[in-house]
């Protein structure tokens, strides 16, 4: 039999080779970029429409008709994937459905279609789209007269009321859009708006659609996906688009502010309505989106070449995009492992709970890391003075975690109300530290300090903290993401490097400050 | 001022690092099966007792929460002075020493008095695992004070010294006093302040004495030096040591060993993971000692010939002659 130690070092080397060497070939052969930089972002988006058959029992046939974006602004589609595994498939043009004046031109839809359908049902559209230009212009479209909405009197007086007010304090067609939609935002709106809202059963966009057509303001919405990355159940967002005389402008009725967002990608430009079921109900559009930083000449060939390249066909690309989002996530970790293992192996920092730190790291990836710093401490030290109560009390020790557990949930929704009533909206995100590790860190600090003494506790939960904002660093960087990401097969190497230091049996960093008197008598 | 050691010097004077302890000798010389009789204080002491070696006198056990209510009635009824620990404590943690009773309350060996609440308290913690490794349920054992020699009296604080010996396959290749101090609560454990002295394997001598991995002369509390400490039944001690070796079947082994007034030196508990600290107390490496203890291991099966090859070759003369050689037999 061969020693371990030969052994360890053949398997890590193998390892590690065949990371390497992967990698090397993804990136020679295949002309994936090595490095983040330069590189444009490309976004992922996945629409998924769900829907239930009307009648389950009589099978009855169904027609769905989902509108196609078209790019604008700037933004490139680069690959369109269409599932519908069953149904008939086809992309019309110009749809038949829409009637609306306004429809954008040369509007495009995917139409499914299947007789007998006896089950709820959700159907893929995927695409990578990116933003080739900042330039933000529209095409023009047609101007057409809106059509006045009929309306009772009381609700007619209450428009008429409004669009007066608005008009004395506005001085032109961008102003009083703007005056109207901070009407709506504002925390108490005057009598006359809260009616109006009533009176469309708190459909303010309806209402706002209504005023603008009202004041014969050309008027429509714009639909389409505020762009966050790993979103998963991401739905449209809409803005509103007037012509002010000269041209289009667009508000965004959020937050009252005009131009097109940076991190929205239109959808449809017009009225009308997105998704249309036939046949079936409880119908939902939801997206789920993924950034990624790659050389769209690369994402392209990427699909082009996955029929003829195995690697490419099984690898990370090919899954469903929410899956890919968790994954970005989970090949993070090892990474954060090796910190740990560097951390506590050749340095010999002491942590509290051997893995620990990468989970406070995780949850300081959602928080960013002077804020979740800063909640971290509080709610540590916090439950340490609780906890400190509690051993007083003499509780079991199952008993005492698990109250601790309960302590820490309170202490995190005190925490997100009362900030969040100061308007820190930052500090919300302490739901994303991991109340079980964070139970537990107390417990095992105020023991600690009993036994050993606060010296002890700082030097581990120091210990801790300081991996943990390591791993954070390196989580965090853009190139060790990129990597990660798209050169999966690296963590194979990672893998060596651990069974290699697994293996050491030199001194840590904190014995040479350990053994500094050896030799001195 | 923070001055680091160069690891070259450290290999060269044969320092054993915590990752060379975990894996070369730790990982390699001690099997997993074997920890649990080692771990558990109770399983300890049975042993030792069905092979003739003194341990304290064991009082009783308490296992279940509802023997504390009582506990005062029936396991240390009409006892002044007795100790309680946790059977699967580590490192010196949750031990409870009673020196005497002064009316209904107890003194405990700072001098402090506590209650019987608090002696109950402390009791229901070591059941529920608050000492214990892993926060395992634990039970809690009671047994007597150890009334230690005189001799050493002035060397501790508060607390019992204890001596800690390293054995490697049956060979005992370094040892240390650990003495209690204020700073360390009259707890024998050297990360919590205690003061290590190295102890000369040949003659049972001091060599030198560390605090907190720093060196010093005298106690901290009693001021007594140390370089005048030999340790009485220094023979004993070794072959209680080196006895323990072959009762756990663990080759990688500290065994801690009080010396008792009466009954001179009893085995207090094992450690299969012993620390490193006992190489600053002794200002020499483990290394070379290990290597030397393992040429003597193969040498000889013989229990009395390992000590007493030990003791030739481990003996601070030899040390600085620098002889580790092997051509004393």
């Amino acid at each position: 039999m061969i020693n371990s130690k030969v052994q360890i070092g053949l398997i890590a080397g193998v390892f590690i080779a065949l990371g390497i060497g992967l990698t090397l070939y993804k990136a020679i052969s295949l002309d994936l970029p090595l490095l983040p930089d330069q590189y444009r972002e490309v976004w992922t988006v996945e629409s998924k429409t769900s829907f239930t058959p009307t009648r389950a029992g009589a099978k009855s046939a169904v027609n769905i008709e989902l509108k196609l974006p078209t790019a604008q602004a700037g933004w490139v589609i680069l690959d369109e994937h269409f599932a519908s595994s069953g149904f008939g498939f086809s992309i019309v043009e110009q749809s038949a459905g829409s009637n609306s004046v306004n429809a954008s031109p040369n509007a495009s839809a995917a139409r499914w279609t299947r007789q007998e359908l006896d089950r709820p049902t959700t159907l893929y559209y995927k695409m990578q789209v990116y933003r080739a230009s900042e330039n933000a212009v529209l095409p023009a479209l047609p101007v057409s007269v809106a059509e006045k909405p009929l309306l009772e009197p009381d609700q007619q007086a209450a428009m008429d009321r409004l669009l007066d007010r608005l008009h004395t304090q506005s001085s032109d067609i961008d102003s009083f859009v703007q005056l109207l939609l901070q009407e709506f935002l504002r925390d108490s709106p005057d009598q006359d708006t809260l009616f109006l809202i009533d009176a469309y059963e708190d459909d303010s966009f309806a209402v706002l659609m209504d005023v603008l057509a009202m004041a014969d303001i050309s008027a429509h919405q714009i639909r389409g996906i505020v762009l966050e990355d790993g979103r998963r159940r991401q739905t449209l967002s809409a803005l509103i688009e007037v012509y002010n005389g000269q041209r289009w402008s667009i508000f965004d009725p959020s937050n009252a502010s005009p131009g097109l967002p940076d991190n929205f990608f239109i959808w449809q430009r017009g009225n009308g309505s997105v998704l249309s079921v036939i046949g079936g109900r409880d119908s939902s559009l939801e997206f789920a989106l993924v950034s990624n930083s790659l050389p769209a000449k690369a994402v392209v060939g990427m699909e082009q070449r996955s029929d003829k390249f195995a690697i490419l066909d099984f690898s990370i690309y090919t899954l469903p995009v929410e899956q890919q989002g968790i994954f970005k996530g989970l090949l993070l970790i090892p990474v954060a492992a090796l910190v740990v293992v560097f951390m506590r192996l050749l340095v010999g920092v002491k942590t509290s709970g051997t893995f620990m730190p990468i989970l406070i790291a995780l949850a300081f990836i959602q928080t960013t890391l002077f804020i979740g710093l800063a909640i971290f401490l509080g709610l540590i030290g916090i439950g340490l003075w609780i906890r400190s109560y509690l051993s007083h009390l003499n509780l079991l020790l199952v008993a005492r975690v698990a109250t601790v557990i309960i302590m820490v949930i309170l202490l995190m929704a005190a925490l997100a109300v009362i900030s969040y009533k100061l308007g820190m909206d930052q500090v919300l995100t302490v739901t994303f530290f991991p109340t079980i590790i964070v139970a537990w860190t107390i417990e095992r600090m105020s023991i600690l300090w009993e036994e050993e003494g606060g010296h002890e506790v700082l030097i581990q939960g120091g210990g801790s903290l300081l991996v943990a904002v390591l791993a954070y660093l390196v989580m965090s960087n853009p190139v060790v993401e990129h990597l990660t990401f798209n050169f999966p097969e690296l963590t194979l190497s990672l893998l060596g490097v651990i069974l290699l230091l697994g293996k050491y049996t030199g001194y840590r960093l904190s014995e040479l400050y350990r053994f500094r008197d050896m030799g001195t008598k | 001022m923070a001055k680091l050691i160069s690891p070259f010097e450290l290999r060269d004077l044969g320092i054993l690092g915590m990752n060379a302890r975990n894996i070369s000798y730790i990982g390699r010389y001690n099997q997993r099966k074997n920890y649990r009789l080692v771990d558990n204080k109770l399983e300890t002491k049975s042993a030792a007792l069905s092979r003739g070696i003194p341990v304290p006198q064991l009082y009783g056990t308490i296992e279940y929460q509802f023997q504390i209510k009582d506990m005062l009635n029936t396991l240390i009824k009409g006892r002044d002075s007795f100790v309680i620990k946790p059977a699967q404590g580590s490192g010196g943690k949750g031990i409870l020493v009673i020196t005497a009773r002064d009316g209904d309350r107890f003194v405990k060996s700072s001098g402090a008095l506590i209650d019987e609440r608090e002696v109950r308290r402390h009791s229901s913690n070591i059941l529920a695992g608050l000492h214990s490794l892993g926060g395992r349920n634990d039970s809690a054992m009671i047994e007597a004070l150890i009334d230690f020699d005189p001799v050493l009296k002035d060397y501790s604080f508060e607390g019992v010294p204890d001596i800690r010996v390293i054995v490697f396959r049956g060979v005992p290749v370094m040892a240390m006093m650990r003495c209690a101090t204020h700073s360390s609560d009259g707890k024998a454990n050297l990360h919590q302040g205690a003061v290590g002295v190295g102890i000369d394997i040949g003659s049972g001598q001091s060599i030198c004495a560390v605090q907190h991995n720093r060196i010093v002369t005298q106690h901290p509390d009693t001021k007594i030096a140390f370089n005048q400490l030999k340790i009485p039944h220094w023979r004993q001690v070794l072959e209680l040591a080196a006895s323990c070796a072959s009762m756990t079947g663990l080759d990688y082994l500290g065994a801690d060993i009080v010396l008792d007034r009466q009954s001179g030196p009893m085995l207090l508990e094992l450690n299969a993971r012993p620390g490193l600290a006992i190489q600053v107390a002794n200002q020499v490496g483990l290394r070379h000692r290990l290597a030397a203890a393992a040429k003597i291991a193969d040498l000889t099966a013989n229990q009395i010939e390992k000590i007493s090859l030990a003791r030739q070759q481990f003996s601070s003369v030899a040390v600085a002659n620098g002889q580790l050689s092997m051509n004393i037999l």
